[in-house]
């Protein structure tokens, strides 16, 4: 019997030629990726090995990444001294993979591990965050996993008691309409599935579409599947991996480069179509609350938010852009901008979006997640409602359990920017 | 006997449990006051330890959706808690495993705030009601870690294995 993309990457991280769905497997890890709950990490690690006579050593520092995104700079003692820690520990093992509060190389984890070549097809990552689900974009299986999930990582270098998890056969097809983008796409696909539709499955993209979609826009789609309940998304890896991890990651290869067995065994199939999609909204206060944008335009909007791990990239800030250049924000509504990294930044400086979003009137700020956690950086007020390209509306993920968070493409974001309520981007022009 | 002590409803987030402002705050022995923080009543209770070790809290469907935020496990482990669900969110299921949460899969449960329940192995009985349904086991790769007083004690034999064999 075939095997799915997640189990051909399983198998070959046991060492095996085969496994099936429902086999408990712990597979090597290629990378293991920490933020600034990296602290925590340090101290279950340390645990680990309390009392054993062994002196704690990360089993392979070259494949732990550190990155400070959550909370950059930082906004309290407490964080800076996560911080402080998290660096002392890196020099202290000889981790050299250490993403620090910088404008040359900082950003939001998400965003930096593919664009420094960390992603690697057919192997197994694993992060201390939801949203690595991200990275099954370029053909790995990449999933989130908890603290001391992470410090067990650290000290053997292999995920202990992985399921291997059935998958959902995702085809796409059709072009998209102009301003309809990925984002609604995956919103698409979480309004049908549900918030838990997908629990403990891996979701596999198929289809023309996605053949055609760049690495950017798999990274939302695969960044959201963890929202539908999903272990992970994955798209098998093509000529457009190859160009990303050549071209943007700076990997001279040779990759390993497979997909799925032809008979591979699906437990669901779903056909999605997006020529006929219109822009798709997640209203409060779940992400599986989507409805089409005719449902919900003309609701005022306080704060519109462009970025995060999901829609911050070069490509998102260029549609906004686009849409904003030589107009204004709308008077009580304000705009901030996040670029998803430090080399995102820079690009969108070279490009002139940042000079078009400033001069429409929207604040732009350092990279990192900003105000998508409500940790600082744009936290809302009391009944204020906030538009965002981000990826979770959960109440009081802004910061107050007194707000709301509507979810949308950086298109509907830009859009309703000007006019100070959601606006569908595809009517009018 | 466990009493219910709150109701929850389906899709309760890893940001209501432990919002984000108090992820600067990552030791075990000190999230459990933020467990949650935007619930006064909730959180007071809990606080104030009118809430006894052992109680209830009902969840509904895909309890602890969202974030890999370990405490959203460690807070409620602090308080003595059991959550019984229809299910869980893979991730949250899996920290409150590795940190020794007592987490009940039980997707028929019919039960309000007030009722005492009896747990065992393979049933949870509303006495309320005097309704049984049926309890799910954990998947079994997590049953082990379980067994073993949770993950920091697996991994600490694990590692102790192999470095002894080296
Ligand atoms: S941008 Fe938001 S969702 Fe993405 S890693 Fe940061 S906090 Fe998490």
């Amino acid at each position: 019997m075939g095997m799915t993309m997640v189990q051909k990457v399983l198998a070959r991280a046991i060492g095996q030629a085969h496994v099936n769905v429902g086999d408990v497997v712990e597979p090597a890890v290629r990378t293991a990726m920490s933020h600034e709950n990296g602290a925590l990490v340090i101290n279950q690690f340390l645990e680990v090995y309390k009392d054993t006579g062994l002196e704690p050593k990360v089993w392979d520092p070259s494949k732990i990444v550190l990155i400070f995104d959550h909370r950059v700079p930082a906004e309290s003692s407490k964080t800076a001294t996560n911080h402080k820690k998290i660096r002392e520990f890196a020099a202290k093992q000889g981790i050299p993979n250490l993403h620090d509060i910088r404008g040359d190389e900082g950003g939001i984890c998400h965003q930096i591990l593919p664009e420094n070549g960390y992603v690697h097809p057919g192997t197994v990552l694993v992060g201390t965050d939801s949203h690595t689900t991200s990275h099954g974009a370029l053909g790995s299986f990449a999933f989130g996993i908890g603290a001391t999930e992470m410090a067990a990582v650290w000290a053997l270098g292999r995920v202990l008691n992985v399921e291997v998890p059935g998958t959902i056969k995702v085809n796409v097809t059709g072009e998209f309409p102009r301003h309809v983008l990925p984002k609604d796409l995956i919103l698409h696909l979480i309004g049908r599935l549900t918030a838990e539709g997908a629990n403990f499955k891996v979701i596999e993209f198929h289809g023309p579409t996605i053949k055609k979609m760049s690495t950017s826009g798999r990274l939302v789609i695969c960044n959201m599947t963890v929202e539908a309940g999903a272990t992970s998304g994955i798209v098998p890896p093509d000529e457009e991996t190859v160009r990303y991890l050549r071209e943007e990651a700076g990997l001279p290869g040779p990759f390993d480069i497979f997909g799925p067995d032809a008979d591979a065994v699906y437990d669901q199939v779903i056909d999605i179509d997006v020529a006929k999609l219109t822009p798709q909204i997640a209203c409060p206060h779940t992400v599986d609350n989507v409805k089409p944008i005719a449902a919900v335009a003309g609701t005022k909007v306080q704060q519109i938010v462009i970025g995060s791990c999901t829609n911050g990239r070069l490509d998102d800030l260029a549609v906004a852009a686009g849409i904003l250049r030589g107009r204004k924000v709308a008077r009580g509504t304000r705009m901030l901008v996040f670029p998803a990294s430090a080399r995102i930044y820079q690009q969108a400086m070279e490009k002139g979006y940042l000079l078009d979003f400033m001069q429409a009137g929207a604040v732009v700020m350092n990279p990192g997640c900003g105000p998508c956690l409500g940790v600082h950086q744009g936290a809302l007020g009391d009944g204020e409602v906030a538009l965002a390209t981000t990826n979770r509306n959960f109440k009081g993920r802004m910061g107050n359990p007194n707000a709301e968070v509507y979810l949308c493409s950086p298109a509907v974001a830009a859009a309703s920017a000007v006019t100070g309520v959601i606006t569908d981007p595809t009517k009018g022009e | 006997m466990a009493k219910i002590v709150r109701k929850l409803g389906d899709d309760i987030s890893t940001d209501i449990i432990y919002p984000g402002r108090f992820m600067a705050t990552v030791l075990p022995t000190e999230t459990p006051q933020f467990a949650f923080a935007d619930d006064a009543d909730l959180n007071g209770r809990l606080k104030k330890k009118e809430i006894a070790p052992g109680s209830v809290l009902l969840g509904g469907k895909n309890f602890g959706c969202g974030s890999s935020r370990e405490q959203a496990a460690s807070c409620l482990v602090g308080h003595g808690l059991i959550i019984v669900a229809r299910d869980f969110a893979r991730i949250f299921l899996q920290n409150g495993i590795n940190l020794g949460l007592q987490t009940v899969i039980c997707p028929d449960i019919d039960a309000n705030e007030g009722d005492e329940l009896e747990i065992t192995e393979t049933a949870v009985t509303n006495t309320a009601t005097g309704k049984t349904f049926k309890r799910l086991p954990l998947p079994k790769a997590r049953q082990a870690i379980v067994d073993a007083g949770g993950l920091i004690p697996y991994a600490r034999k694990k590692l102790l294995e192999e470095k002894g064999k080296k």
